[in-house]
């Protein structure tokens, strides 16, 4: 929730000195209160993604020019003369200071918005995500736990292959010996999903209380009513040029959606052990980040230009005071959610 | 508590029934052993009892199974949670979520228990197995013991009143072993438990067995009945029922204890005699064919290997022994060139195995590992013997000739996934063994082996330590190690511990000492083969 809360705001603001302070505070909360178990590793591979996204983004930029008009020449690349049916595509040709802030701006924004999700799976293993999940979306929240910790077991296999390759005396580097393992690994993979299926099954997963079929059928719509209505209004929230039929349909999906959540809840048997309690902590931490997201958007709806600093022409972006204060709220949490030396630690991303 | 009315199943495209007139009841809160040679429908019984046979593997069963008075025709498995637990040979494949805890309670979470309920049986649980100080940890950081006793933990927090288990310590080393079977013992005598277990190595189950229930397999009808009846006259026994027919005890000892109350009269006749050594023993001038020195292996932040040193000879056998996670694997897979020392040196032949070319090292050193499909990614068993000649540099059919040796008659289009784990080990022997290589490491050979197909492999193992070949396996099987080691290697924390001949470690290690051993301590006698042959050489067997 309070990654979310991040993410919204950076998604808001092309400001760097801003999105700098959005990944400085994710990358404190994570340090203070990360655990060492396996999923908190994840930080570093996604602050890794989100730098190669950013370096990506400026390159391109660079080679196929940019659509921003700028008249702050760097320096000029040879260009590469195409043939007619590729009009509209160039390769090479004048680097412009304005693309390449704006790339670089753009591309910041993307890499924070990756920190932000990196901060979220370090912070929460994604089993305890499942369980504040209501009881109708219980199979989908499976599925996609299993399907997070299945990525490890296919590394793991692939490691193994390539070792038994080089038993045989094959060569064991090179993209050759990684694609003839693909079909072992796959196998491999589908007999571990089997397995994993029968002991689910033995152990009384997918037992239904029984419900008269109009119910199951309705419960159906109504969830995916509502997540489609939910998914248009954040969609619709994100990009800056919303209208006023943005709020209406976020309600309205809301309330489709948990309906359908409600009713769904009543066919299933299962109960939770020891749920994660709700409390102060995750109030405070859940709070500070929609804090975040709404502080955000609210201000850059009455100072756009803080907000997105001109690349043309280009000016040294200024940091918005009371901006700056309202992600510093995203701080909240590093001192709000217990820490997590007693091994249960109830951050809530 | 389970009763079978003329059951047989038969899986859709197979010639013969897996299974067939199975017409018994198994009472409440009895330990029944399942035994039989693979092949025999050990695991398809256990299936047919949890319902996974045949609503989640196909096939059609014929007559009725009721668990609990609960039809299993009926009942799917799901709906049978409730009254069958069941955890299988691989506890990883088992779990769902990803802690001690949860995993306990996701059984009852899925039955709908109430949250006070499900919090005192996670306690009660946890305190029963022995888990309490591991309630927090991840799944994943425990090892194959504690894995195995939180797979029996997740299933038990439900109060099933059936406990079916298929080779449940078959992974685990004896130490590991004794501690879930230990387990299995203390819910049949506290909780009532009815326990069904299928399992190869007799030698550890069956002093805790109220029955036995022999699959001969081959179409011959299951017998049910007292354990020492039953084995008198199966085809598998463990070594002390070996020994007790080969000294003509009636009726046969089935513990340790009951043999060694017996065996006085027959230590006095063993008292002038020498065990006759199975192989002429290597010489020990011969040039070393593989060696470390102070070799140190990390995996991850924890070295797995410090400082091992360690020679091997041609011709010479040697069991590589040690707890779960000792460093056995690590110090086959260094010397066959899979891990990077950290320090020391490793040296096969002329080469150094972690810089060498796969080429050259496959004719140095062979390696089969814990799971012989990975080696075999071929279609059929010719197209197999093929690629091994290809990778060999081999003249075409040497491959299908060793085959043809170690596991004869066997069709060249057979796929190798269809055949028995006896004989993808024997295939996978012949793969790596085309190269010609002068030392074989074999990891966990004997996992998942019946006793026919064990005896099979000391035959194989024993040919080519006689054909000057070095062998070095890692396994928990001491009896195995007995029967074939000239010498006897102890990991500890990836330190060696002991090194010596056979009989000297494995005679001093109450944990390592084979049957026999225990049962004629202190005369220096490990195998039954022994003690057969010198009574027969007396002139003095019954």
């Amino acid at each position: 929730m309070w990654a979310i809360g991040l993410a919204a705001a950076a998604s808001r603001t092309s400001n760097p000195l801003l999105l700098l302070l959005v990944v400085a505070v994710a990358g404190y909360v994570v340090t203070t209160r990360r655990t060492d178990a396996p999923w908190s590793r994840s930080y570093g591979a996604f602050v890794r993604i989100g730098l190669a996204v950013l370096a990506v983004r400026v390159l391109f930029a660079i080679l196929l020019g940019s659509p921003v008009p700028g008249s702050h020449l760097l320096f000029t690349l040879p260009q590469l003369p195409l043939p007619s049916w590729a009009q509209g595509v160039r390769v090479g040709g004048r680097v412009t200071l304005e693309a390449v802030l704006f790339a670089t701006y753009d591309g910041l924004r993307l890499a924070t918005l990756l920190i932000c999700v990196g901060a979220a799976n370090a912070l929460a293993s994604p089993a305890r995500l499942l369980r504040v999940l209501p009881a109708a979306l219980y199979e989908v929240g499976v599925a996609a736990v299993v399907a997070t910790s299945f990525a490890p077991n296919l590394v793991a296999d692939v490691q193994r292959l390539r070792a038994a390759r080089r038993l045989r005396g094959r060569a064991d580097r090179g993209l050759r010996s990684v694609l003839s393992v693909g079909l072992p690994v796959l196998e491999s993979a589908l007999e571990r999903s089997v397995a994993l299926a029968a002991a689910m099954d033995t152990r009384g997963f997918g037992r239904t209380a029984p419900v008269p079929r109009s119910v199951a059928r309705t419960t159906a719509a109504l969830t995916l009513g509502g997540l489609l209505g939910i998914c248009a209004a954040v969609y619709g929230l994100l990009t800056a040029g919303s209208g006023g039929w943005v709020l209406p349909v976020l309600l309205l999906g809301l309330g489709a959606a948990g309906g359908g959540l409600l009713l769904g809840s009543r066919r299933t048997v299962r109960t939770r052990y020891r749920p994660d309690p709700w409390a102060r902590a995750e109030w405070l931490v859940a709070g500070s980040g929609l804090a975040v997201a709404a502080a955000t958007i609210w201000l850059s709806g009455r100072d756009p230009a803080a907000f997105a600093p001109s690349v043309v022409p280009p000016t040294a972006p200024a940091l918005p005071l009371a901006a700056a204060a309202a992600v510093l709220l995203g701080l909240l949490p590093a001192f709000a959610a217990p820490s997590p030396t007693p091994a249960r630690k109830s951050d809530q991303s | 508590m389970i009763t079978f009315e003329q059951v047989s199943v038969h899986y859709t495209d197979a010639a013969e029934p897996a299974l067939t007139g199975v017409d018994l009841t198994v009472p409440e809160g009895e330990l029944c052993l399942l035994v039989g040679p693979s092949g025999a429908g050990k695991s398809t019984l256990l299936g047919t009892v949890s319902g996974l046979v045949p609503h989640f593997t196909g096939g059609v069963l014929h007559g009725r199974v009721t668990v609990a008075g609960r039809d299993t025709r009926t009942h799917r498995p799901r709906e049978l949670a409730d009254v069958v637990g069941t955890v299988g040979q691989d506890p990883r494949a088992h779990f769902v979520t990803d802690t001690v805890e949860d995993e306990l309670a996701y059984g009852m979470e899925s039955l709908g228990l109430a949250p006070e309920v499900m919090r005192r049986r996670v306690e009660e649980t946890l305190d029963l197995l022995g888990l309490a100080e591991l309630r927090d940890r991840a799944l994943g950081t425990l090892s194959g013991g504690q894995q195995q006793r939180v797979a029996i933990g997740s299933v038990l927090t439900v109060h099933p009143k059936v406990l079916v288990l298929d080779e449940p310590t078959s992974a685990l080393d004896p130490g590991a072993a004794e501690e879930v079977l230990a387990v299995l013992q203390r819910l049949v005598h506290d909780l009532g438990t009815t326990v069904l277990m299928a399992e190869h190595r007799l030698e550890r189950v069956v002093q805790y067995a109220d029955q036995v229930l022999l699959l001969p397999g081959g179409g011959q009808p299951p017998v049910l009945g007292d354990p020492a009846e039953v084995l008198a006259h199966a085809p598998v026994f463990p070594p002390v029922v070996g020994l007790g027919r080969v000294a003509g005890w009636s009726p046969l000892p089935l513990t340790v204890r009951d043999a060694r109350r017996r065996a006085a009269p027959l230590r006095a006749r063993l008292a002038g005699l020498r065990p006759a050594p199975t192989t002429p023993p290597p010489a020990a001038t011969a040039a070393p064919i593989a060696e470390t020195a102070r070799l140190t292996v990390r995996r991850g932040p924890v070295p797995a290997l410090r400082g091992v040193d360690l020679v091997l000879r041609p011709g010479e056998v040697t069991a590589l022994m040690g707890r779960n996670g000792a460093g056995k694997s690590t110090l086959l897979g260094a010397l066959a060139g899979l891990h990077t020392p950290a320090a020391g040196t490793v040296r096969v032949g002329a080469l150094t195995p972690h810089k060498a070319r796969p080429k050259e090292l496959i004719r140095q050193v062979a390696l089969v590992p814990q799971d012989p499909r990975d080696l075999l990614y071929g279609e059929s068993v010719a197209a197999e013997c093929t690629a091994a000649d290809q990778d060999a540099g081999a003249t075409a059919g040497t491959c299908r000739a060793l085959v043809e040796r170690l596991l004869p008659g066997i069709a060249d289009h057979t796929h190798p996934r269809d055949l028995s784990e006896g004989q993808r080990l024997s295939l996978a022997l012949a793969v790596v063994l085309t190269a010609r290589p002068a030392l074989l490491l074999l990891d966990e050979p004997t996992r998942g082996l019946d006793y026919a197909a064990k005896a099979r492999l000391v035959e194989i193992l024993g040919g080519l330590a006689a054909d000057a070949h070095a062998i070095l396996l890692a396994t928990h099987d001491v009896e195995l190690a007995a029967e074939l080691a000239h010498r006897t290697v102890v990991l500890a924390d990836g330190e060696i511990v002991a090194d010596g001949p056979s009989a000297d470690v494995v005679l001093g290690s109450p944990a390592f000492a084979p049957q026999v051993a225990k049962v004629l301590q202190p005369e220096p006698w490990l195998t039954v083969r022994q003690v057969a042959a010198a009574l027969a050489a007396s002139g003095s067997a019954p």
